[in-house]
């Protein structure tokens, strides 16, 4: 155990499980860097750091660089898995995934269930997902509720380093395509992270506080976000629970409505437009088979139905705070 | 490669089943025995059994939306295919992926395709792991001049070459993408040459020639099972039938589609074969006869067969494991 960032959580994975298991690797954009360039190759290790000195430990065989050809990398990556590879694909911005959706919700999510069982597709697709860096409309979104949506994938949200490290593990390890948003605005948080492999399974939420007056469902960098929020109204003795499902498919459903059935009360924070996405979903599980616990309407703190905006007062106004899910937690205790 | 009289003797068992099996879908589906719609390989039948006709059940294809004979030539089960196109549940696929998504892991069947340039990506993909298990086995992705025109061949097409991976594109040109002609669609002055500009070797080959297929097919399996790369073939067929069962084909003249069935390999197959004295018509009617008897079980046992349980099947493996 020591004290590693989000960012060397997932290298850490990543690395563990290729010396693991020779059938691992990593394509995509950058993840080496340096192709046939002047100076030395595997220098970049993904736009971020991500994969950073896996190329010279594992070579070109193991991980290499992509042209830009989204298409491409998905369906490389889905052949290779119906055909006894583990590949782990990257996209570099999960806004980027628009130019190869085909290749995700059409062939890689349905192949088990068009081929009536008789195929495995084991492939993780890597993709940064989330605003707060002033990278504007088409490199800040999470996209989670599209992934969601597709039956044949799960969709991995990790709010911590020791989250990501474990969640990753499991997409690697697990058999069917795995969406894995990494948190870009968590990449520098620290946190307790074994050193050796370890795997945190999917569908079970983690409980991040415990409370009995009012739940916040919050996922990946909202997480945090959630715990301020807990930790003011606790100043005025409120006590919230948050609630970290983790995974938005599987979702841990019965985590949810249990938490509900204590508190009676529901904030679901979504860093997401507000239509189609996790907010209203979990809204309406609650709503269908939790109605009876609610002692107040559920509240969604949510993006606005926009693009997301590049000025830093936008931006910042766009994402849901830690004052607005407390707002939003306050208004639900004070329902009556 | 001279071919035995067995290999000749296999070659037109394969053209021949794929011209009665779709025969028969024709004349399923008209009685309503089949689901949805249906898009038939009858016409291109020597160009799927002259791709297939030397690959080993570990070499991959990837098919398209007319996938029935890629499947007949890569050995697929006749009976589990009428099975599947019918919507039953001892298909191939148990009766959840139909005619357009026929897949067969057990004989390097990685699916037909009901999106037009989906199976390029897929077979570089395959290919790959062919390359770094250095297995000595290709994939080879199907292709119409319609997925010829489509970004995610392009993709495929150039990764396969940056990539150096055992990949074959055959872009079967029957001269129709859906119901628009190849000659408006294509942009480029020839399919092949803009295949070509993309850093690969593309012969163009007469696909209702089995014997010229399989020849090209030689070619290419020698470069990419020899570390050199991708490799792509043209082979220009004719669509007997329309883009499916049941296009009334308005955009084709009569006298247009006359030449087409002209045009057909099976003849021109026999002809050859009679003609050189390797086998004689009485060796290829009885190849007729077996295979008619084998699509009229498959049928009969088709329409016969229950569907798919919903309480059992319905759900059940979208996930190998869920929560």
């Amino acid at each position: 155990m020591s004290r590693k960032t989000y960012l060397q959580a997932i290298n850490e994975a990543v690395r563990q499980e290729m010396q693991r298991d020779p059938r691992v690797i990593v394509l995509g954009e950058d993840v080496a860097g340096g192709q046939q360039s002047s100076g030395e190759p595997g220098g970049v290790g993904s736009v971020f750091g991500q994969m950073k000195g896996l190329f010279n430990e594992f070579g070109p065989d193991r991980v290499f660089d992509t042209p830009i050809s989204e298409s491409a990398i998905i369906g490389a990556a889905g052949g290779a898995a119906l055909t006894g590879l583990r590949p782990i694909a990257e996209i570099m911005f999960v806004d980027f995934v628009g130019v190869c959706f085909d290749q995700i919700y059409n062939q890689i999510a349905k192949f088990r269930y068009m081929f009536g069982g008789h195929a495995k597709t084991p492939l993780v697709i890597r993709a940064t997902a989330g605003a707060g860096f002033r990278a504007a409309a088409q490199h800040s979104q999470t996209l989670h509720p599209l992934f969601t949506a597709v039956p044949g994938l799960k969709v991995v949200m990790p709010s911590n380093p020791y989250d990501a490290k474990g969640l990753l593990i499991q997409a690697i390890r697990d058999d069917d395509p795995v969406i894995f948003l990494e948190q870009k605005f968590l990449f520098g948080m620290e946190g307790e992270v074994p050193d050796e492999a370890y795997r945190v399974p999917f569908g079970e939420a983690n409980v991040a506080r415990e409370g009995r007056d009012v739940t916040l469902v919050a996922f990946g960098a909202m997480v945090p976000r959630a715990l301020a929020a807990a930790e003011a109204l606790a100043k005025d003795g409120l006590q919230a629970e948050v609630l970290d499902p983790r995974t938005t498919s599987p979702l841990d459903e019965d985590a949810i409505l249990e938490s509900v059935e204590k508190t009676g009360r529901l904030v679901v924070v979504d860093e997401s437009p507000p239509r189609c996405s996790m907010a209203g979903d979990i809204a309406g599980l609650v709503a269908d088979q939790g109605f009876r616990s609610l002692k107040a309407p559920i509240k969604r703190v949510t993006c606005p139905h926009t693009p997301v905006p590049f000025a830093p007062s936008l931006e910042d106004a766009y994402l849901p705070t830690s004052a607005r899910i407390e707002a939003a937690a306050r208004a639900a205790l004070a329902y009556s | 490669m001279q071919l035995s009289r067995d290999d000749l003797k296999r070659a037109y068992r394969s053209m021949f089943t794929i011209r009665a099996f779709e025969e028969r879908v024709e004349k399923e589906f008209a009685e309503g025995n089949i689901p949805g719609f249906a898009h038939v390989y009858l016409g291109q039948e020597a160009s799927g059994v002259g791709v297939c006709f030397d690959l080993a059940d570990d070499d991959y294809i990837g098919s398209t939306h007319r996938g029935h004979g890629h499947c007949i030539a890569k050995g697929v089960d006749v009976k589990g295919m009428m099975l599947e196109i019918m919507g039953k549940a001892g298909g191939i696929c148990g009766g959840k992926g139909g005619s357009m998504h026929i897949a067969d892991m057990n004989k390097g069947m990685l699916g037909a395709n009901a999106i037009v340039g989906g199976s390029p990506p897929i077979a570089v993909g395959a290919a790959l792991t062919q390359k770094l298990n250095k297995t000595g086995k290709v994939a080879v992705a199907f292709s119409g001049d319609g997925a010829s025109n489509q970004g995610t061949t392009f993709e495929a097409l150039n990764m396969a070459v940056v990539l150096g991976v055992p990949a074959i594109f055959v872009f079967e040109n029957n001269g129709y993408g859906e119901h628009t002609a190849a000659s408006y669609a294509v942009g480029a002055p020839s399919l092949a040459e803009r295949v070509r500009s993309f850093g690969l070797p593309c012969e163009v080959v007469d696909g209702m020639d089995f014997f010229a297929v399989r020849e090209a097919m030689g070619r290419a399996l020698e470069h990419a099972r020899n570390g050199k790369g991708p490799y792509a073939l043209e082979t220009v067929c004719k669509r007997f039938l329309g883009h499916f069962v049941g296009d009334p084909q308005a955009y084709r003249t009569p006298q247009e589609l006359a030449e087409a069935r002209a045009a057909d390999a099976l003849p021109r197959f026999r002809a050859a074969v009679t003609g050189a004295s390797l086998l004689t018509d009485e060796d290829l009617d009885a190849i007729e006869a077996e295979v008619l008897a084998i699509v009229e079980e498959a049928a009969v046992a088709g329409v016969a067969a229950p569907m798919p349980d919903p309480d059992r099947d319905l759900t059940r493996d979208v996930y190998l494991k869920y929560a």
